[in-house]
């Protein structure tokens, strides 16, 4: 990739006003879509995508059952308007490759063997997309996960790192993906200290890996804390702290 | 009674750190004690338990359930019991040992489509669950309004003692029959009644985690207030009307169902 125009001013700034280790502006609500065990709506900068999970339910076709698990079925979807051209609404090659390493992404902090024979369904529709959608979807998918009653062992946050103008920055936004030199999404597990996604589109130096994953980590983490008040928010309102009480 | 302490948890939540014993929805990574689900986090003596408050209907063995019949082989029903598994009565239940395919017909006890309440036999999450109907008070439920709620919030329709489904009763006078797995169904006399109880089961529902909701409900139904004292008196309960709590522990509430079924 081949960059044609500065991306960060003599300030320091970036196309959309931020600093190298800012996040765009993240806003998550639980519980959205009624029909649905569990979801979430996430808006991150300009992305906005609903997460809606069904399950654990029983598994059509039947033949897909294991005996000994839950199976998870990911569907990553853009929707024809979420784009400036109109996208065509059929599953594109990306969006069948989005799904899969969702699936992956979430799968480690699941307990599917929790239930066997059942599927849990996770739909994740891009409704307007910027840069880092799949971060997005995957930050939207560990919610509506975790509000649907599923077993886990951890939440998943997920963050984008890259690098423009040969610096290393956090949450790539459309532009710097497209005109930058890399974009790197990681999803991890904050608790078990785990990632669960790494993937990265451009060239880094070994210096540039460890400092954009150490970077996308960080992000992850701040994702993590919103992640943690939407949750509490929906269940518990502003009590976030239920006083240690001693009940006799 | 033992001394408890309850917090808030999401899913990863650090709840202790020490030698506990691992209870509902609580796994042990290292020394420490992590919630799997959101919910309320009970440490007590005998261990660490979360109260979850979102999530399906996952059968446990003895729950006392409300399903649809929505099949039959030759030899047992098929059950759809508002869960990912459907539940499986086998006609030797009903019909006894000597249960005969040729000789007796099985469209005489339960037809597709009819409503029973059950008890899960068996259920080792390897197979499906099978129920029996062998037992007071269990078979086909004739008539009534069939609600579906949350599964988790069954504990709370019931309540401490079964303090909130009787206030329901007694104000409505009606009879309100619920399943572990959600399913409830509501039956009386009186029309009026019936939706005024259906109300207030979805009011339960919906405001299940909030404070004074036992309050709310009767102003709801009209029943003059007790006060706090009084009222655990009458039920017999230990603090029934403690704001902000979820009340009953899925183990508390089995023997509410058993109160229940000898009322």
């Amino acid at each position: 990739m081949t960059q044609t125009r500065n991306l960060i001013n003599e300030n320091g700034k970036r196309t959309d006003g931020r600093t190298i280790d800012e996040l765009r502006t993240v806003k998550i609500t639980v519980g959205r879509v009624k029909n649905a065990d569990g979801s979430a709506f996430i808006e991150f900068g300009k992305n906005k995508i609903v997460a809606a999970v069904y399950g654990p339910r029983e598994v059509h076709p039947k033949h897909m059952a294991q005996p000994d698990r839950c199976v998870l079925r990911c569907r990553y979807h853009m929707v024809p308007f979420s784009t400036d051209t109109r996208k065509n609404p059929a599953p594109s090659r990306r969006e069948v490759e989005i799904s899969k390493v969702m699936r992956e992404a979430l799968e480690p902090a699941l307990m599917l063997e929790d239930y066997p024979r059942a599927a849990i369904d996770v739909f994740v529709e891009v409704l307007q997309s910027d840069g880092g959608s799949r971060c997005a979807g995957i930050t939207a998918a560990a919610v509506a996960l975790a509000d649907a009653g599923i077993n886990m062992r951890d939440l998943v946050a997920a963050c984008a790192a890259g690098k423009v103008d040969d610096k290393i920055v956090l949450d790539i936004n459309d532009t710097e993906d497209k005109e930058g030199g890399a974009d790197m999404p990681v999803a991890y597990m904050p608790r078990l200290e785990q990632v669960t996604l790494l993937q990265l589109d451009g060239k880094l130096t070994p210096d540039q890996f460890n400092g954009c994953i150490d970077k996308a980590i960080g992000g992850c983490k701040m994702v993590y804390e919103i992640q943690k008040q939407a949750l509490m928010q929906k269940y518990f309102g502003n009590e976030t702290e239920l006083k240690e009480e001693i009940q006799q | 009674m033992h001394d408890v302490k309850r917090r808030y948890v999401i899913p990863g939540d650090k709840i202790a750190e020490g030698n506990f014993r691992p209870l509902m929805n609580v796994i042990k990574s290292g020394n420490a004690l992590i919630a799997t689900r959101i919910g309320i986090a009970e440490t007590g003596r005998d261990g660490v338990k979360v109260i979850p408050l979102s999530g399906v209907y996952i059968p446990r063995v003895n729950d006392l359930v409300i399903g649809k019949i929505i099949d039959h082989s030759s030899l047992s029903w098929e059950v759809d019991i508002n869960s990912c598994f459907s539940a499986h009565l086998p006609a030797q239940d009903v019909f006894g040992r000597d249960f005969s395919p040729a000789r007796d017909d099985m469209g005489k006890h339960f037809a597709i489509g009819d409503m029973i309440t059950a008890r899960v036999m068996a259920f080792d999450r390897t197979r499906d669950p099978m129920l029996t109907v062998q037992d007071r008070d269990l078979g086909k439920i004739p008539t009534g309004e069939l609600l579906k709620i949350s599964a988790t919030r069954v504990p709370r329709l019931i309540g401490k003692r079964g303090s909130m489904i009787q206030t329901i009763e007694q104000a409505t006078q009606t009879r309100v029959l619920i399943g572990q797995n959600g399913i409830v169904v509501v039956t009386g006399r009186n029309p009026e009644g019936i939706k005024l109880a259906v109300r207030a089961i979805r009011m339960v529902e919906e405001e299940a985690h909030t404070a004074n909701l036992t309050q709310r409900i009767k102003m709801l139904l009209n029943v003059p207030d007790t006060p706090p004292q009084q009222e655990a008196q009458r039920v017999g309960a230990v603090d029934a009307s403690k704001p902000g709590e979820i009340e009953s522990t899925i183990d508390e509430v089995e023997e509410e169902l058993e109160v229940e079924e000898e009322k």
